[in-house]
């Protein structure tokens, strides 16, 4: 699918890409705006965007709160594919929409795909649908050609893995430890052998996420890894320092 | 439950990949065990002498002249040890856990019922133990968390989200996937991602195993209809799953109406407009969504009533005509509840009232010569607070606002 190949190509021009994550409607669109004008002035390569889910079971506290604040606000899921899609216009990066898997459920399979493709949007990351679950769901993204992206987790077997990967496109995101999004991980020798395993079970790209927040992350990550995740330490930031405080630390990591 | 953990168009197993493979171990004991007859011969030997199976089945002879219809009889999970039906799936997957070789459990708990039954489990089995509980139902089930804690659990509120039970249940997931390698999670009801819904409702069957073969020594046939409460499931799934078969028996579920079906602060979730098919907490069955895929505010009485699902099994049976739906709001049950005590001198938990409730709206229509069974899943005096609150008793005010001034002056 485009994806990979986009990413490949982006790939042969740096050692390591860099994929970033909001939460849409978090603090609010306006302020998404503003962090994604900085995100992709400053390098990053691809972006996940997160449509907001009342139960959002995978991730850690930061975008636990995002999601709840973002929905108190009152994000629809037709405000996010609209904002979606103003995106993949405006810029020359892939666009990906990271959500539970209920949200495309209540959307309808169907039309959900059809609206990514046509909207532009690249691929599509489910974290509680795997692939014994997807059957429609893996061969509705192949006739859309858009990336249906699955997870390795430390504790999937080489097996596993392999089974994985045959239904993954674009590239493969490998959480760096057990647990949820935002906490810091440790990139030590069980790590690395980790990695390892996960390069033997495919030839798709890997990305590499939960738990990295600096430059000293993402040098780790370098020739072990095709792609360094930015999630919640952004989430974070702008919460902190607001949406401009994004780009410097942007620029920042590589 | 087909290979892919479904009942019908329900259930299945959404979770995140880092759980795949003890979702694998988990299944390949549960089958072994499913397998086992020394397995379900060593639960049967724990439950007689550390809990109080078999328990009773009480005719309630001043309900059914009061109602001068079928005959009430009432199958009494409250004597089970730590007062409620959780201790059968409890002690069930304690014996699951010491088989796998894993040192921690974790629960979810709304009531407390299922918090407490695990802390039991957990201090038994020597086992390390952590109880995530939404800390609006902290507020409603003091003296429950009080005993989790007296028995060494850490009992943790829950603030997120609506900070109920499904709010307990995404914190317990998140722990879970966090400490997978030496914790199991005991999940507490009939939901959840398979194997769950299934090893859930195969430790709570002895329930009707029981209640056919004391129905029948006391009765002499069949009931004509069976009532349970129907929160998660469990107690229902326990109490239904040996009649599924006995064309002549109804199955009567009680949904908790809360403050009535079109106030929208309700936990209705077959039979409602409100609700429909969506996949979360790991499964897929009918949630109060919104039309995005959003879960909405629940209420009831109960705090074990109070969640946006159902058992996957439920909304299969639900839709297959085998079980009739049914739902009771707060005031009915509260009704039912002084009904009960004042007839009998039995106290059912808040939860277990609406089977109650249920039942009483319509056994007054059946003869004589029939009967009918009520699943009193648990006691009531762990509401001691709510219910004295919502009666409005004045000498339980008069005695907290005493004890409050009593320890402010310390």
């Amino acid at each position: 699918m485009q994806l990979e190949q986009q990413l490949r190509n982006k790939r042969k021009e740096k050692d390591i890409l860099l994929m970033t994550h909001i939460v849409l409607g978090y603090p609010s669109f306006d302020a998404n705006r503003e962090v994604i004008k900085q995100m992709v002035e400053n390098g990053v390569d691809c972006i996940e965007m997160q449509i907001p889910f009342s139960e959002p079971m995978a991730d850690g506290p930061v975008i636990l709160k995002a999601n709840q604040d973002s929905l108190a606000a009152g994000t629809k899921v037709e405000d996010c594919l609209s904002f979606g899609a103003e995106m993949a216009e405006k810029y020359d990066i892939p666009f990906l929409y990271m959500t539970y898997y209920n949200i495309i459920f209540k959307y309808g399979e169907e039309p959900f795909f059809q609206r990514a493709a046509e909207d532009g949007i690249k691929g599509l990351i489910i974290p509680d649908l795997p692939p014994e679950m997807g059957e429609s769901f893996l061969a509705l993204a192949d006739k859309y050609q858009v990336a249906p992206v699955l997870i390795f987790a430390p504790t999937s077997t080489n097996e596993r893995m392999r089974e994985l990967a045959g239904h993954g496109h674009g590239f493969i995101y490998c959480a760096a430890r057990r647990g949820v999004t935002g906490k810091k991980s440790e990139f030590g020798q069980d790590f690395n052998d980790y990695l390892t395993r996960c390069r033997k079970a495919t030839s798709l790209p890997l990305a590499v996420g939960f738990g990295i927040q600096s430059r000293e992350d993402i040098e780790a990550l370098k020739g072990k890894a095709d792609m360094a995740v930015i999630g919640s330490r952004t989430i974070s930031l702008v919460d902190s320092e607001g949406p401009t405080a994004v780009g410097p630390f942007i620029a920042g990591l590589r | 439950m087909d290979k892919k953990g479904f009942f019908g168009n329900w259930g299945g197993a959404y979770i995140p990949e880092v759980l795949y493979q003890t979702f694998q171990e988990l299944q390949k004991e549960y089958d072994r065990c499913r397998q086992d007859p020394a397995f379900w011969e060593e639960y049967l030997s724990l439950m007689s002498t550390y809990s109080c199976r078999p328990t009773p089945l009480t005719y309630a002879e001043n309900l059914s002249n009061y109602f001068g219809g079928a005959q009430i009889y009432i199958k009494r999970e409250d004597l089970n040890h730590t007062g409620a039906h959780k201790a059968n799936n409890v002690m069930g997957q304690g014996l699951l856990v010491k088989r796998m070789g894993k040192k921690r459990v974790i629960a979810e708990t709304g009531a407390g019922q299922h918090g407490m039954a695990t802390a039991t489990m957990a201090a038994k089995f020597g086992l390390e133990c952590t109880i995530y509980m939404g800390e609006e139902d902290v507020l409603r089930q003091r003296p429950n968390v009080f005993w989790m804690e007296k028995m060494g659990a850490t009992v943790i509120p829950v603030k997120d989200g609506s900070r109920t039970l499904k709010d307990a249940i995404n914190e317990a997931f998140r722990d879970w996937v966090t400490n997978v390698d030496d914790t199991h999670y005991v999940f507490g009801t009939a939901c959840g991602p398979a194997p769950f819904p299934e090893m859930v409702s195969w430790f709570q069957s002895i329930i009707g195993i029981e209640a056919a073969e004391q129905i029948i020594k006391y009765h002499g046939k069949m009931p004509a209809k069976i009532y349970a409460c129907v929160g998660g499931g469990s107690n229902a799934m326990g109490i239904f799953k040996r009649f599924l078969d006995e064309n002549d028996v109804e199955l009567v579920g009680v949904e908790a109406g809360g403050h009535g079906i079109d106030s929208g602060s309700h936990a209705i979730r077959l039979n409602c407009p409100d609700a429909s098919p969506g996949v979360a907490q790991g499964y897929k069955t009918m949630f109060l969504q919104d039309e995005d895929g959003q879960m909405k505010h629940t209420h009831s009485v109960a705090a074990g009533l109070d969640y946006v699902g159902v058992s996957p099994i439920l909304s299969d049976l639900w839709e297959k005509k085998q079980v009739r739906f049914e739902s009771a709001t707060d005031n009915e049950v509260m009704e039912a509840l002084d009904l009960t005590m004042k007839k009998e001198g039995i106290i059912p938990a808040l939860e277990s009232s609406h089977a109650f409730a249920g039942a009483f709206r319509e056994v007054g229509d059946l003869s004589p010569d029939d009967a009918i069974i009520i699943n009193q899943s648990g006691r009531g005096d762990k509401d001691i607070f709510t219910i004295a609150h919502a009666f409005e008793d004045p000498s339980w005010k008069k005695f907290i606002i005493d004890r409050g001034k009593e320890y402010s002056a310390k």
